[in-house]
């Protein structure tokens, strides 16, 4: 997935650590690899702002109903009233008032702020089912890959790289209109929901080479190693081998890609919405606010910072965090 | 080496292959059927049917698909109302803007070239230098400005970050054009005028990726035996930092030089889009739009072919720049 190549520096960075075990320690106290990270990541204080930031991203799109209740605007109400002849906001900033704070949609006059805490919902559902199905998948086929190697090495590698020399973005837009008149037809009405099983299938598909790259590198990496040929040596089978020899081994990696996923799967939704992908302009997402914001620069440019300024806090966040992550999981790592 | 090449040459033909047959296929699943797309909405019935004949709708797929590579080897004859014989890269005729499909590549293809090159050269210097500046000067304000840098570029956004160029340098300041393409052998002035702000918007996001992955190599290069040898020797740090630990730091920047660089070329749509630039991308874009089956097939081949061709050059690069790598 070309999308964004911030998965490859990452997947470097994580390569480059080595080892994904934490050190020895001498310590009075005996602790486990995960209490030192634990401690590691306290102690940090970037993880600490960018973790609080994270929450609040996440209790305010998950509280998104008591917010509308308790805001008095829903995410589908129009204001036309409050626009002039041309259909741009009155007043100031985009109109920008105590009613509406951060200003009315020009055109179908909606407000700002509600759509954003909806379209912050929708992104983060997105991303994190995207990150866990992506995830499960690189797993499998990495420790598979990794593991067994031979031919089953060869053809997943090939697959890789098959995946990875589609173009995502065209393949995605053709495959969406494909997949609605599969299901419903010239004039139904597609659900929101559908748009965004049809955007998280298309992740599922193109988003999982990373992750299994970097599981099999990390996998070939033990295979030689003297505890697996001891457990190997013992008999024990595959399943054995893989969940309880070689994944423990691997978690750290793991999770650091995981969470260094995550944004980049809102910013390939943002980005699939801003060229018309999958979601109807019904359901609020930040790509299409954008893209519709475009049509107004010169007369409204306050309608284009909003959405942009939110999808930027949000992927800094999630990138300050991973990285703190990798750090407290990693400290060899020489960021 | 040789026999390297011809066996990444010999996976890359099969990649290409496959990402043919599966694109072929993926159109035929349609449940609609190509040629609607291809018509006004008032078209007649015995209209479509010619259409669906000149397309060769009725042949068997296998010979649909035969057809169309044969045109592209050695070009082939279409029906009067496509043109009629098409040359040696023949991708066919489309019914939607009326024009031979490698026309319309031949077309946008400079306008995305023009986007991709300037802007990766820019990205591949600002952001390898920067990175090996901060490696080298690690701790300083200097450094710690690199990483700020990298770390809020690595959260933007292309569409962002263009939309905000173009409030402040076109519609407020009044610098530059609004954003359009002129052939760089007409007017080159124009040219660049008119793609810098794409150029700038691609290579600020992109270098600071770029700072990132370089900054954390040469560190973790410069703490190798190696390096540390070299200076013990007696070498100066020029040519110790350069040559020696450089060759051995950049190898990972160019794997992902190559896939960002292959990706790019096979069209730009966020970019394309931001600006409003018709290339590759957008052409791309519009084909699936519009239901134009043909030129929706070429722009997935052309890119994939970019990628495909990008991953040779990648390990080919790869030899040439680490002594160490032996390709077999």
């Amino acid at each position: 997935m070309s999308l964004s190549p911030v998965e490859g520096v990452a997947l470097a960075e994580i390569e480059s650590g080595g080892d994904a075990g934490a050190p020895e320690r001498r310590d009075v106290l005996g602790r486990s690899p995960g209490q030192l990270a634990w401690r590691r990541l306290r102690a940090d204080r970037t993880a600490m702002v960018s973790g609080v930031m994270l929450i609040v991203f996440l209790v305010l799109a998950l509280a998104a109903p008591l917010i509308e209740m308790a805001y008095g605007i829903g995410p589908r109400e129009q204001f036309q009233n409050l626009l002039d002849g041309f259909g741009m906001p009155l007043g100031y900033a985009g109109g920008v008032t105590g009613e509406h704070w951060f200003g009315l949609e020009p055109g179908l006059g909606r407000d700002i702020f509600i759509r954003l805490i909806y379209g912050l919902r929708t992104s983060l559902f997105i991303a994190f089912a995207a990150a866990v199905i992506t995830a499960t998948i690189g797993v499998v086929l990495g420790t598979l890959a990794g593991y067994l190697g031979g031919w089953l090495d060869a053809v997943i590698n090939w697959i890789t790289d098959l995946t990875l020399a589609m173009p995502f973005l065209v393949i995605a837009l053709a495959l969406t209109p494909t997949l609605v008149l599969r299901f419903y037809g010239e004039r139904e009405q597609v659900s929101s929901a559908f748009g965004v099983g049809v955007l998280i299938g298309v992740f599922a598909i193109f988003g999982w080479t990373s992750t299994a790259r970097l599981v099999r590198g990390q996998v070939i990496a033990l295979r030689e190693r003297e505890f697996v040929e001891a457990a190997r040596a013992s008999g024990a089978g595959l399943g054995h081998m893989l969940f309880r020899q070689l994944l423990p081994n691997i978690w750290a990696p793991i999770l650091v890609s995981f969470s260094l996923a995550v944004p980049q799967f809102i910013t390939s939704e943002a980005a699939l919405s801003f060229i018309g992908v999958g979601l109807s302009d019904e359901t609020p997402s930040f790509g299409r606010m954008i893209y519709r914001s475009l049509d107004y620069l010169q007369t409204d440019p306050a309608y284009v910072f909003f959405p942009g300024i939110t999808i930027f806090a949000l992927v800094f966040a999630f990138n300050l965090f991973g990285d703190a992550l990798r750090d407290a999981l990693d400290p060899k790592s020489s960021r | 080496m040789a026999r390297f090449l011809i066996k990444r040459l010999f996976s890359a033909t099969l990649t290409l292959f496959a990402v043919s047959v599966l694109t072929f296929l993926m159109f035929f699943a349609l449940p609609r059927d190509p040629v609607t797309g291809m018509c006004p909405k008032n078209c007649n019935p015995e209209r479509l049917e010619r259409v669906r004949d000149e397309l060769g709708l009725n042949d068997p797929l296998v010979a649909q698909y035969a057809g169309y590579m044969k045109g592209i080897v050695t070009g082939r004859d279409l029906g009067s109302a496509q043109g009629g014989h098409c040359d040696a890269p023949c991708l066919g005729w489309s019914y939607v803007t009326n024009e031979a499909v490698s026309d319309t590549i031949a077309r946008v293809l400079p306008v995305t070239l023009s986007i991709v090159i300037p802007a990766a050269v820019l990205w591949l210097l600002l952001g390898v230098g920067l990175g090996m500046i901060s490696a080298l000067r690690r701790g300083t304000w200097l450094d710690r400005l690199a990483i700020g840098f990298s770390l809020t570029g690595a959260s933007l956004q292309l569409y962002f970050v263009g939309a905000v160029l173009l409030i402040v340098f076109v519609y407020n300041l009044r610098l530059l054009p609004v954003p359009s393409y002129t052939s760089i052998f007409d007017n080159p002035v124009k040219w660049a005028s008119g793609l810098v702000l794409a150029w700038v918007s691609l290579a600020f996001l992109f270098s600071a990726i770029y700072a990132r992955l370089s900054r954390a190599q040469m560190l973790e290069t410069l703490s190798e035996d190696f390096v540390r040898t070299a200076r013990a020797k007696g070498l100066a740090k020029p040519k110790v930092y350069g040559r020696h630990a450089l060759r051995a730091a950049i190898t990972p920047v160019v794997t992902i030089a190559g896939l960002d660089v292959g990706g790019a070329l096979g069209g730009t749509v966020i970019t394309e889009t931001t600006f409003g630039i018709q290339g590759l991308g957008r052409t791309a874009v519009d084909a699936v739009r519009s239901g134009d089956l043909p030129t929706i097939m070429a722009t997935v081949l052309i890119a994939a072919v970019f990628v495909v061709l990008a991953n040779v050059l990648v390990d080919l690069l790869y030899a040439a720049i680490d002594p160490r790598v032996r390709l077999r």
